[in-house]
């Protein structure tokens, strides 16, 4: 791997959250709070069209009336929806060159490490940054629309392209879904819009590059990728969010779209600032993915969770299509006083759908790790197969790892598996790397990594790198 | 090399070790013998630096340094190896991958370099060669779903890559049959130099058939009670511990 230990040690030195720090840019914030005057005035800002307002509207109507969910295992104290402010951008936004982009924003970025000029050179990657919701720079889309590939943010597609927006947005999850979903639906802030054309295969990885910049704002993103028939597309999200003492919610939709033949790769490494040791502040990450697969088409999600305070989010795939087919690997780990449930569905409609669940939960400090996942096989779903398997480890002896899996088939033909593994970390384990003259952290690292590799080889190259280093930070001093 | 002088170990506040001496040169061969419940793995461990156990009283000197408060990373960098009784399984993690950490870790230590993958490379197949080892073994999970007798062979395929110059073998001989043991032994002869010592910790004499002990030690009830040549193991053999 192309990290240094040197890189590593320095980072396992700083214990607190390495990117705890905010960027002092003049934003432009709402009042808080959230009613219908707040959402028109969302939708006005961004100079939305009528339609897209009206969608709006009706969003926060049924997410009035509607209750958040209390049925996952994690316990955290509710957010009040009416003390967030639910829109905050830099006041310049676009820029044609990075000079005219502000200074302090450059400055975030090279803490982040990924700055612009670098990503730049990176050839394969594209970067479209969502920096306080709404997008301050966009690279390489010329090259992409070469390919007729559309990378923008979503804000730029409603305007740009309202026929496909109109087409797909909340088609796979729909604004009632849930109270998440249909907050986001209402207040949506920016995000990405990604559309590969027929037979395209899209030559490098898209990449978003997310970050919660604004005290007390919510952070409502909102993703739709949508790959025409025969197209291929691998995309990677990936978060760092300032230290807060007070929560900060984040609530994201993710929206795919596999049309016949086609095939998507969604790739997230999250590290939302996840609290500190003593499990005050941190994010609240309620986020919904869903991908529809049509005939013969793949959707795969891979995850690294590392990060927030409390995590719920269930990535899955509806299998409409024939022959279609459904991926889940996960990586989640918790550590201190995180909470995390997680898992996904894989909804088998479809004759002849595939599925396979991998799930690797690391459970440290006092953290409590959930996988809940359902498996479910429609009448018509002749010769479904689904295999599932999920690990979780445990570090010390205050930790707790859950398994929750649901299996509902209504087809005979239906071929299920499920395995699922506890471990902990063995003293023995860290003495025998010892005596070979490996430290206790890189020992712990090597148990780690070698626990979650077959969602590491997952990841593309540039991800399954910072992933490593993300699990072997998160977890430090956890054994001790 | 090492000079452990009356020492005293205990574990849960009982009393294993009751006052142990050994004398240990380079280039020379050591047999520990004692029948089970002796001290003999408390011995190694103690040395390798576990932390299991409380070193009442008494002294270890490793190359004239008094290590007893180094921990075992830092007494595996200053060239200390124990091959292990039970070796551990780390899945998804390759023998490769394993030994090539290992030895960044003490050439780290060490303040040196890390060493080339070419020259890793290189050196890994002609190690493996020394032991009989098939490739196809170095790129299986360590440990995991091994036989016995491949956990020992990797045991003495990583003490040829790290080169120690001290190396414990801890009941290496059991589970082995009589090829893998034939195997063993003869990659540690090749090991064996002037300036590393070997002590072999063992139950039974067959081990000594085909490694050639300088001295053999005869530990019983937490001290040694008998030291002589290789005769000794031959007596034990024949007439056992009571004999003593």
């Amino acid at each position: 791997m192309a990290y240094t230990e040197e890189e590593l040690k320095k980072e396992l030195e700083s214990q607190e959250y390495q990117y705890g720090f905010t960027t002092d840019i003049d934003s432009e914030t709402f009042p808080v709070g959230l009613n219908e005057d707040i959402v028109k005035a969302i939708s006005k800002k961004k100079n939305e069209p009528e339609w897209m307002t009206q969608w709006r509207l009706e969003a926060y109507s049924s997410w009035k009336d509607m209750e958040e969910p209390n049925w996952h295992n994690v316990k955290y104290k509710k957010p009040d929806f009416q003390a967030i402010s639910y829109f905050s951008a830099p006041k310049t936004n676009k820029y044609k060159s990075l000079d005219e982009v502000d200074p302090e924003l450059i400055k975030t970025f090279n803490k982040l490490g990924i700055s612009i000029e670098e990503q730049k050179k990176l050839a394969g990657v594209a970067v479209d940054i969502v920096m306080d919701s709404v997008s301050v720079a966009t690279t390489f889309r010329e090259t992409l629309a070469e390919k007729g590939i559309i990378f923008c943010s979503i804000s730029e597609a409603i305007k740009d392209y309202p026929e496909l927006v109109k087409k797909y947005i909340g088609k796979v999850i729909p604004r009632k879904d849930n109270y998440y979903a249909a907050l986001n639906s209402a207040v949506f802030s920016d995000g990405s819009f990604c559309y590969i054309p027929k037979g395209v295969k899209c030559p490098m990885e898209l990449s978003t590059y997310f970050r919660i910049n604004q005290a007390g704002t919510g952070q409502f993103e909102r993703t739709l990728v949508i790959a025409d028939e025969g197209s291929y597309v691998s995309y990677l999200e990936g978060c760092t969010a300032p230290s807060r003492d007070e929560n900060q919610l984040h609530a994201a939709v993710v929206e795919l779209i596999a049309m016949d033949n086609a095939e998507i790769k969604y790739s997230t490494v999250q590290n939302w600032y996840p609290g500190n040791k003593q499990g005050k502040g941190g994010v609240y990450n309620f986020v919904t993915k869903r991908g529809l697969c049509n005939t013969n088409s793949k959707i795969s999600w891979t995850q690294v969770e590392t990060g927030s305070a409390v995590t719920w989010k269930y990535p899955s795939c509806i299998l409409r299509g024939d022959n279609s087919i459904g991926e889940f690997y996960s990586i989640a780990v918790t550590n201190n006083y995180q909470q995390a449930d997680t898992g996904t569905k894989m909804i088998h409609i479809g004759k002849n759908t595939k599925s396979t669940i991998i799930s690797k939960g690391i459970s440290a400090g006092k953290s409590q790790n959930s996988y809940r996942g359902l498996v479910q096989i429609g009448k018509r779903a002749s010769n479904a197969r689904n295999f599932s398997q999920c690990d979780s480890l445990l570090m010390g002896n205050n930790c707790g790892a859950h398994t929750f899996p649901y299996i509902e088939a209504k087809n005979k033909s239906a071929q299920i598996e499920h395995e699922a593994t506890t471990s902990k970390i063995g003293e023995d384990q860290i003495f025998y790397c010892n005596q070979r003259g490996i430290d206790t952290e890189k020992a712990i690292a090597l148990i780690v990594n070698g626990f979650s590799k077959e969602v590491l080889n997952k990841l593309p190259m540039e991800f399954a790198v910072e992933a490593q280093k993300l699990l072997e930070i998160s977890l430090e001093g956890s054994v001790g | 090399m090492l000079k452990i002088e009356n020492l005293h170990v205990s574990i849960d506040d009982k009393e294993i070790l009751k006052g142990l001496s050994l004398d240990v040169k380079p280039g020379e061969i050591h047999a520990i013998m004692g029948p089970n419940g002796s001290g003999k793995s408390t011995l190694s461990s103690v040395i390798a630096g576990s932390e299991d156990y409380e070193v009442v009283k008494g002294n270890i000197f490793y190359n004239d340094e008094n290590i007893e408060d180094l921990s075992a990373e830092e007494r595996a960098n200053k060239g200390i190896f124990m091959s292990f009784q039970y070796p551990v399984e780390i899945p998804g993690i390759t023998v490769t991958n394993f030994i090539k950490t290992a030895i960044n870790s003490n050439l780290k230590a060490r303040g040196e370099k890390e060493m080339p993958a070419g020259d890793m490379l290189k050196k890994i197949r002609e190690k493996s060669k020394l032991l009989e080892i098939d490739s196809k073994f170095l790129s299986r999970s360590l440990n995991e779903g091994f036989s016995g007798g491949e956990k020992k062979r990797n045991e003495i395929f990583q003490m040829a890559m790290l080169e120690p110059s001290l190396a414990i073998l801890d009941e290496t001989d059991s589970g082995l049959d009589i090829d893998a043991l034939k195997i063993v032994a003869n990659g540690v002869n090749k090991l064996k130099n002037d300036d590393n010592a070997i002590i072999i910790i063992t139950h039974y004499q067959r081990l000594l058939d085909y490694i050639l002990p300088d001295f053999v030690h005869v530990l019983q009830d937490g001290k040694i009670t008998k030291s002589g040549d290789k005769s000794l193991a031959l007596e034990l053999e024949e007439k056992g511990y009571d004999w003593i």
